[in-house]
């Protein structure tokens, strides 16, 4: 039971046309392709300048018309609150209509503020992060790239424009992860990330065709008759989001081979967003993506790509309102993530490694939120994540940085001391990522696992859900930490060439690592829980967006006391494990860690190869594929080689036959002609004896003739 | 039996020449003698033209025969220079051996 009444909420109706929203994404496409035709030789020319402050300034200037809209938008009343852009017309085929058109309602607002002012600090930072690179040029403009895919992606109001995006992300980020590609092992990264964001996206193409298909297709002829009259049973198929949230309550009822249709959908779309957001079972590429540059890491592998699954399941929560059967997949499916990401983050050593399986489990977090049924949690989550996730890997990369390239907890230690910034950063967003209170992160997680606990919506109960996240809540704090001391406190580890060289990295990443550490500090207070009577400005916000499924969320009707009693879990959670991580690790003096690597190696080496998942897609997944490839090239090679061979060999007969006819034949109907006529020529040269006395004989005798037809004729 | 000298016999008469013309013409070997074959076939002709105008009432054929004489002899003077000719070159007047247009 909720606490107060809760107004009926009212969808977005109306909307603004405005003409300048194509600049957000176009603006970055530019910078990609003046820096990526032009880069090398601008660099070698002039140097490193032009091309990151034309990189950085197309992305300052997007970001700033972004900012614009969004307090355009924030002054239009709530039931008017979009901004329309209408670019142009994609592909009207029938009854599919697919334009270009960008739709800013609340939520690809702060979608796209994420996004472009994220994107613009991440920029400024790989200025001093990746100087000295030899394919500058190459990165910034891979970066602005994905820049425009990202926005296309969320921007677009239509399933083809989104696709269009999240297709290019997925494209740039196998090109950033495989960055530096003349090393096998970071290009192999990078076509892992490719390959198994395909297997996602084939799952987001299914869903989509099976949505388009059961609007205004097979259904479109179980009709009604009337006499000669026709009205088919369905709506008008479409693909933009605005107007599928008006149709979808046609599809509800019809089955798919006895699955409910809007089931399988939100299924298979989920399918798309594990491959895109990494979840089980497609996560697998997230911990290698790791090989790419570290401003990479942050932007693409925390802030923004991987979040684009979150979006559009909130984005779809009319759609996945409907079917508890997807809810409870999507929020059992998030919190095992979490909790299994979790538990490999433990173990790791490489700092960007925990890092990595710190997102898939935070990005379990968020699904679990937008599966039980709060998609402003999910979101909001999102934002703290993309905040304090940003930063987090950013310090990793200024440690980087300092160390040389050194990317080994065990060989760190004591850079407290040596990289203060980085130090106090750093600990801003483990404090808001462990959860402790008042950071952002505490607000949005403790959020997510009170909704958890107190949702009515999905078929496992909301306790088992909240309980596992609590647990990966736990193992985040305690493994953050961990890495904080290992990193940063006791005495410095690394031999004397690295230690000498150790810096504070330069003023234009630390300002970058202030801005968002202060970020992750601070941004909790849009998102004030309703229980301490503050206003919830984020919630409120993005209302009008979630109108669509308000009514179909419902609450198992925990009191306030049960949200007090996890309130305070979370926070007990938050400091235990600090604690914990505090005792066994600050400054490298406790013995415990390596006591308990010694007691129990079997556990540890399982959990440290990441409970041997690789391998086993490797032995299923990977092998089945290469044993079909055989089979498919011995068919290419004997059936369609052959043929192709058989073809040839008709034609080469075919033809000796053509020749043949044309050398006996035709020749010799030429020739045969020739000699009949010599033939004639020598009967005839016999005639010219040169004797005067033979010619008198033939005239004498043509003569005759000629008297004797007179005679007989007339 | 009519023995009276008519047309038909001047006709015969003049035929059988012309028969013995053509073949002295034909048969010959020496240039000469072709050319006398020739003279017999138009003093044939003459015949012809002469018995006509007779047995005809007009003068026509007997003035033609008269120009035919005279053509006749024009024509063997010409013929006999060519013969010369002919014969100082190749040192013979055998018409087979004036065959050089032989293909």
């Amino acid at each position: 039971m909720e606490h107060a009444a809760v107004e009926a909420v009212r969808g977005i109706e109306g909307m603004t046309e405005v003409g300048y929203l194509w600049l957000i994404p176009v603006l970055p496409l530019i910078g990609a392709f003046i820096n990526g035709v032009f880069g090398a030789h601008i660099q070698k020319r002039v140097g490193i300048r032009p091309i990151h402050t034309l990189a950085v300034g197309v992305m300052v200037v997007s970001c700033l018309i972004a900012w614009v809209s969004f307090f355009k938008l924030a002054a239009l009343p709530a039931e008017g609150r979009a901004l329309y852009d209408h670019v142009f017309r994609m592909l009207h085929v029938g009854s599919l209509k697919v334009d270009m058109a960008f739709y800013l309602d609340p939520l690809s607002m702060t979608m796209t503020l994420i996004v472009t002012t994220i994107s613009a600090l991440i920029h400024v930072y790989s200025i001093g992060y990746m100087h000295g690179e030899k394919a500058y040029w190459r990165f910034f403009s891979y970066l602005n790239l994905f820049v425009f895919a990202m926005l296309l992606l969320v921007m677009s109001d239509n399933f083809v424009a989104m696709f269009f995006g999240w297709e290019g992300v997925g494209l740039c980020s196998y090109l950033l992860i495989g960055f530096w590609y003349t090393d096998v092992e970071k290009a192999k990264a990078g076509m892992k990330a490719f390959i198994v964001n395909r297997f996602g996206d084939f799952g987001f193409l299914a869903g989509l065709l099976l949505l388009f298909w059961g609007l205004g297709g097979a259904w479109a002829l179980q009709g009604a008759w009337s006499g000669t009259e026709y009205t088919a049973d369905a709506g008008q198929p479409t693909m933009v989001f605005r107007e599928l949230a008006h149709s979808v309550d046609l599809l509800q009822g019809k089955e798919v081979w006895g699955v409910g249709l809007i089931t399988l959908v939100c299924i298979l779309f989920f399918v798309g967003a594990t491959g895109k957001s990494a979840q089980i079972p497609l996560y697998i590429w997230l911990p290698d993506a790791m090989a790419g540059p570290t401003p990479v890491s942050a932007l693409i592998h925390a802030a923004t790509m991987v979040t684009a699954g979150v979006y559009m399941v909130a984005r779809l929560n009319f759609l996945f309102a409907l079917s508890p059967v997807a809810m409870t997949v999507v929020a059992t499916v998030g919190a095992l993530t979490a909790l299994f990401a979790a538990t490999i983050g433990l173990f790791q050593y490489d700092i960007k490694k925990v890092l990595a399986y710190s997102t898939v489990s935070q990005l379990g977090f968020m699904f679990i939120g937008v599966g039980v049924g709060a998609y402003w949690v999910g979101i909001f989550h999102l934002l703290t994540h993309a905040c304090f996730k940003g930063a987090l890997f950013l310090c990793s990369g200024s440690v980087i940085h300092g160390m040389g390239g050194e990317q080994d907890m065990r060989k760190m230690g004591g850079l407290g001391k040596l990289m203060p910034q980085t130090y106090r950063t750093y600990l801003l967003a483990t404090a808001a990522i462990a959860g402790f209170p008042f950071f952002s992160g505490f607000f949005s997680k403790d959020e997510i696992l009170w909704k958890a606990f107190d949702n009515g919506n999905t078929l496992i109960p909301g306790p088992i859900l909240w309980f596992i996240g609590a647990v990966a809540a736990a193992c985040t704090s305690f493994y953050m930490f961990r890495s904080v001391y290992m990193t940063f406190s006791g005495e410095n580890r690394a031999d004397e060439e690295t230690k000498h060289h150790i810096h504070e990295s330069p003023a234009t990443m630390t300002g970058v690592l202030w801005a968002l550490g202060i970020a992750s500090a601070g941004i909790g207070v849009i998102g004030l829980p309703h229980l301490w009577h503050l206003p919830n400005f984020f919630e409120h916000w993005l209302d009008p967006v979630m109108a669509g499924s308000h009514h179909l969320v419902k609450s198992a009707g925990f009191s306030h006391g049960a949200e007090w009693a996890l309130m305070l879990t979370s926070i007990a959670i938050a400091f235990g494990g600090w604690y914990l991580a505090r005792l066994l690790y600050k400054d490298a003096r406790s013995l415990v860690p390596r006591q308990m690597l010694e007691r129990f190696p079997k556990i540890h080496r399982v959990v440290f190869n990441k409970y041997y998942i690789d391998e086993f897609y490797n032995a299923t997944v990977i092998a089945g594929s290469m044993k079909l490839m055989n089979i498919l090239r011995a068919f290419d090679d004997l059936v369609v080689d052959g043929l192709v061979n058989l073809a040839g060999l008709l034609s080469r007969i075919a033809s000796s036959i053509s020749g043949a006819i044309d050398k006996y034949l035709v020749d010799g109907a030429v020739d045969f002609l020739a000699k009949i006529i010599l033939g004639l020529g020598q009967r005839m040269r016999s005639l010219q004896t040169g004797r005067l006395q033979s010619y008198l004989y033939g005239a004498l005798g043509g003569t005759l003739v000629f008297v004797a037809l007179n005679y007989l004729l007339f | 039996m009519n023995l009276t000298v008519g047309l038909q016999h001047f006709l015969v008469v003049a035929a059988l020449l012309f028969g013995l013309g053509v073949l002295c013409l034909l048969t010959r070997r020496h240039v000469v003698g072709i050319l006398m074959g020739i003279e017999l076939i138009l003093n044939a002709a003459n015949v012809n033209l002469v018995a006509f105008s007779h047995y005809g009432g007009n003068m026509g054929g007997q003035v033609f025969a008269i120009f035919v004489i005279a053509l006749a002899a024009a024509e063997a003077a010409v013929a006999l220079a060519i013969l010369l000719a002919i014969f100082q070159t190749l040192k013979s007047s055998d018409v087979e051996e004036m065959a050089t247009l032989k293909q």
